[in-house]
């Protein structure tokens, strides 16, 4: 069965009014970076101990949600389950615009932005982020000839080869990036192999609650049919990525709690770390993991979107305190320099750090940048089928036809009223 | 032949351009960025220079007058807009409490120049370099200022340029958005000196020389005392020994 595709109009007031305001979101970061590079770095909060700030978290986030975005059409073509396939030029849509986000964060909070093009030529290949400049410009190059290939219709074929080589990609730049962190070796909350799979995981989690947000604000705002099944199908599946990033750090945990080397770093970071200790509690581990897994699983909250929205949302918040108590937790808590010693003068106590305005506008600008991409290249391209309704779903997921529909009769009974045209 | 359609025609040449852009722009800072030193001799692996710190032989302020003389000699430490964690410091005074004994410990810290520097593996454009005499330097034509070598650091002693510069000494040349720690006063050494904090205590507290060099005091003086080098689990293999501690 084929599907059909159209762009979105863009012409109604709602659609200018998102932009517009994303615009000023975006002017806003410029002007922050302006303000930062003219002045250099001692306009923001960071030093010479907490080196990456709040650009970092937000640029690290979108990176590795960017990979994970790519999942929903990785599930389509090499794990072949057909529902997904009309979404795989979306999933690979918001792939590209959240590591574009990223990408613009992290370089504008370069020392030295105007060198980009030292960082394009000149390669170390023992450095884990050369490797990275590399594997994220090759990300792009990837899923724009996976995006081509399921665009035009010579080329369907080849598509789930391509898919292949995507799927492999994101795994291996994932943990490229999770081994920006478990490769070094002197800081006591890195130097973790585990960084790098729950890297990928926490990628599957965040990348997943991005799309969902923006598949169903989509289909809300231009008034298509999205039919309960997909939705609760997405839904399943991110709650249980949500409880995979919460196994893994549970294991990053207790691993280290093991070693005695670790000890002071745990329990600054589980107990007596202040507004980390805090942040990991009620942020990363309730807010952004128990709540949002209750609103996905609990029957009262079970099946209804703006829960599932909402979980989402906070699955997102809960991503960026995450990466804030890895990346700046894990810097503020001084290096074990002299085992045995305490010191006393010169280094040593925990570093602090308050985020500056124009840092929490570069990186909130990095969002803002990839939703504005989405925007325009769904208006411009057709990435988003004309209707997912159910049964048009069902249709397109004919192999296991059966299972789903028993599944899903009940909820089929409600929405048997919205058929595509 | 085909006639060129628009299309075509901005297609090509889009190509063109950034492709002759990128290249261009690259080789051309390669190319002042490799221009060898003039006036010295070659550098080569056959040295390999280190020092030794007799934290016992050495006062506080005699490391205050360390740390005043790398400032002097090296330009840093006049910065008017950064804060005190953020202004540079090539090199400080740390003092150290054992836990069990209360023995307490006053010593120079600075870059270690390691032998395996995790800065060097990490930094993605080779800015961070080891010379082939040891001495770790960052090369500020190639730096981005990504400050991943002060992540990997296990030594905290690398600074970052927070604010614009002025007054800078010729020999060494610094700038904002870069990355900057001890250079073992290289341009000192590369004409046969010392480091100017090695100068600047006049005592037996550090010791400045080719490890290498079997008649060179540092390597005759490490033959006989027990040192240490810090984080010697890493295995990084430094250039900048301790006794004492």
């Amino acid at each position: 069965m084929n599907i059909r595709y159209q762009q979105i109009q863009g012409r109604s007031l709602g659609f200018y009014a998102l932009i517009a305001t994303l615009g000023v979101i975006i002017l806003a970061a410029l002007g922050g970076v302006y303000y930062m590079e003219h002045n250099g770095h001692h306009v923001t909060g960071m030093s010479n101990r907490i080196v990456w700030g709040m650009p970092h978290v937000f640029a690290l986030f979108l990176i590795v949600a960017a990979s994970g975005a790519l999942n929903v059409a990785s599930i389509s073509s090499v794990f072949n389950k057909k529902m997904y396939k009309p979404l795989s030029r979306l999933s690979g849509l918001v792939a590209l615009a959240l590591l574009a986000g990223g990408l613009m964060v992290l370089v504008l909070d370069l020392g030295r932005p105007d060198r980009l093009i030292v960082a394009m030529t000149e390669y170390n290949f023992k450095s884990i982020f050369a490797w990275n400049i590399i594997l994220y410009n090759g990300f792009f190059a990837v899923v724009i000839v996976y995006l081509w290939m399921m665009f035009e219709r010579r080329m369907n074929k080849f598509s789930s080869k391509a898919g292949l080589v995507a799927f492999t990609w994101r795994l291996i730049l994932t943990t490229g990036t999770g081994s920006i962190f478990g490769f070094l070796v002197a800081r006591q909350a890195y130097d973790a192999v585990i960084m790098a799979p729950m890297f990928i995981i926490m990628s599957f989690a965040f990348g997943l609650a991005f799309f969902v947000l923006v598949l169903m604000a989509s289909y809300k705002w231009t008034d298509r049919i999205l039919g309960d099944m997909i939705v609760s199908r997405l839904s399943n599946l991110l709650g249980i990525f949500v409880a995979a990033v919460m196994y893994f750090v549970a294991v990053y945990h207790l691993g280290n709690l093991y070693l005695s080397e670790n000890a002071g770093v745990e329990n600054f970071m589980l107990f007596d770390g202040g507004v980390y200790t805090q942040l990991f509690w009620y942020g990363q581990i309730i807010l952004g993991g128990l709540i949002p897994m209750a609103l996905i699983y609990h029957p009262a909250t079970k099946g209804n979107r703006s829960m599932l929205g909402l979980a989402s949302v906070l699955i997102i918040i809960g991503g960026i305190v995450q990466l804030y108590i890895i990346i700046i937790g894990g810097q503020a808590y001084p290096m074990e320099m002299f085992p045995g010693k305490e010191i006393l003068e010169g280094y040593g106590n925990v570093a602090p750090y308050t985020p500056s305005l124009p840092e929490i506008l570069l990186g909130v600008g990095g969002i803002a940048v990839a939703i504005i991409a989405i925007a325009f290249a769904v208006k411009l391209l057709p990435f988003l089928p004309e209707c997912l309704a159910d049964r048009q779903a069902m249709n397109i997921a004919d192999i296991w036809i059966e299972g789903l529909k028993e599944e899903f009769s009940h909820d089929l009974a409600d929405t048997h009223s919205k058929e595509c045209k | 032949m085909k006639e060129l359609n628009r299309r075509d025609f901005i297609k090509s040449t889009t190509a063109t351009t950034a492709s002759v852009v990128t290249i261009a722009s690259g080789i051309s800072l390669t190319t002042f960025a490799a221009e060898p030193p003039k006036e010295s001799a070659p550098v080569t692996n056959e040295k390999r220079w280190g020092m030794l710190i007799d934290v016992n032989k050495l006062t506080e302020s005699n490391i205050e007058d360390m740390v005043n003389a790398c400032q002097e000699e090296n330009g840093w430490g006049n910065e008017v807009h950064s804060k005190a964690d953020q202004k540079p410091s090539w090199i400080k005074k740390v003092k150290v409490k054992d836990k069990a004994t209360g023995k307490i410990d006053t010593l120079p810290m600075m870059c270690q120049h390691c032998e395996q520097p995790p800065c060097v593996d990490v930094c993605p454009t080779n800015a961070s370099m080891k010379r082939e005499d040891g001495i770790v330097l960052v090369d500020r034509h190639l730096c981005i200022g990504c400050r991943y070598c002060m992540m990997a650091c296990p030594y905290g002693s690398r600074s970052f340029v927070h604010e614009d510069l002025n007054n800078q000494k010729t020999h060494m040349p610094r700038g904002k958005g870069t990355v900057e720690a001890c250079t073992l006063c290289v341009h000192r050494v590369d004409k046969g000196g010392v480091p100017a904090c090695a100068e600047a205590v006049d005592s037996e507290g550090v010791i400045f020389g080719d490890l290498y060099d079997a008649n060179s005091k540092i390597n005759q003086t490490l033959k006989k005392i027990q040192s240490t080098q810090i984080r010697a689990d890493l295995n990084l293999n430094t250039g900048v020994r301790y006794s004492g501690i």
